[in-house]
């Protein structure tokens, strides 16, 4: 099973948020809900939005065998 | 009127849905299926549920729930099933007089071995439950054969051991992907690779393909064939005419926009909407 890892984070206004991998500062467009995925320009990491006010982010969960179409 | 829309990821797909949906003053209520609890009696207060969850077991199961809910769902549970088994798909197909590629079912390693030998190679192996073109298998010999299936058996969990094979058809490095919403085939693309396997989730190009009358007929039969709604149906171009592969029941779309010319989230939302009305 896929562990989504969960760290505090840091706020900088609505629209920044900390990767939860190499705590670079990943921006988030506004109109971004949660949900989405984005990706660390710093580590490359896969990101889900958690939440956008205050911007959560979280390691994206892996593909699944049953995933997609 | 008060639309549900089930989800996980959020994919550039479900952007697109709420954007089109917003545009015809729409805002679906957003349930994610990662912290849905269903209890075989209610379900959120919704007029209509628009299914696009990223995980088949998931959507699967939640239909169902919804449905023994009172929910109307898009896609249906019943559609859900058929298109998320290749089995069932084929055999819906089949009882439709759908054109398809010859198939075999087996349960053991030395039936299934018996089954290819009976197709002739090459043949494609394919989990019964599986997308993306993950875990599909081209043999093109007995020994790849014996391999394969004794890796399934081996390695694979118990649904890996319901072995289905389909004649591998020679399709010119491209197969159709063609859209369904409702009655009309709105849009389809060709998607092309120097691969065998021609997914665009696996590096296939995308660009347009005309809906002719006969890409129409047989996706309109395919889309019946396995309860209609939303679906997106894949085609071979096959000496014998167009064969249909699979249905997808939660279609991605987002490379078939622009390719095609045609607004796809707004069709759909358009299509859900009117049934919503209903």
């Amino acid at each position: 099973m896929h562990k989504i890892l969960r760290l505090p984070l840091k706020q900088q206004g609505n629209t920044m948020g900390e990767c939860p991998i190499c705590a670079a500062q990943v921006h988030v467009s506004t109109g971004t809900i949660p949900g989405e995925l984005l990706v660390c320009d710093d580590c490359g990491a896969e990101l889900e939005v958690i939440e956008t006010d205050p911007v959560e982010l979280a390691e994206a969960p892996s593909a699944e065998e049953d995933w997609g179409q | 009127m008060r639309i549900g829309l089930l989800h996980s990821l959020i994919r550039k797909e479900e952007k697109l849905l709420l954007d089109a949906f917003a545009g015809a003053g729409v805002e679906p209520l957003m349930i994610d299926d990662r912290k849905l609890i269903l209890d075989f009696h209610r379900a959120p207060e919704i007029d209509l549920l628009v299914e696009r969850s990223i995980n088949h077991s998931r959507a699967l199961h939640a239909l169902r729930l919804f449905e023994s809910a009172g929910v109307r769902c898009i896609n249906s549970h019943r559609v859900a099933q058929i298109c998320g088994d290749k089995l069932l798909t084929t055999a819906a197909l089949k009882d439709a007089g759908v054109p398809q590629p010859e198939c075999r079912v087996a349960f053991t390693e030395e039936s299934a071995l018996e089954a290819i030998e009976q197709l002739g190679y090459p043949v494609v192996l394919k989990p019964a439950v599986g997308s993306w073109g993950r875990l599909l298998s081209k043999i093109n010999d007995r020994d790849a054969a014996e391999t394969v299936l004794e890796h399934k058996t081996v390695l694979g969990s118990y649904h890996h051991s319901i072995f289905y094979i389909q004649q591998y058809i020679e399709k010119q490095n491209r197969d159709i992907r063609s859209f369904v919403v409702g009655d009309d085939c709105v849009a389809a693309i060709y998607r092309s690779s120097d691969h065998w396997i021609t997914n665009t989730a696996r590096g296939a190009r995308a660009s347009k393909c005309e809906v002719t009358p006969a890409v129409a007929q047989i996706s309109l039969a395919a889309a019946a064939a396995v309860g209609g709604g939303i679906v997106a149906v894949d085609l071979f171009e096959s000496a014998d005419g167009l064969l249909v592969n699979e249905v997808n029941y939660t279609m991605e779309f987002r490379n078939s926009i622009d390719t095609t010319g045609v607004d796809i989230p707004r069709v759909v939302a358009d299509y859900v909407i009117g049934q919503a009305r209903q």
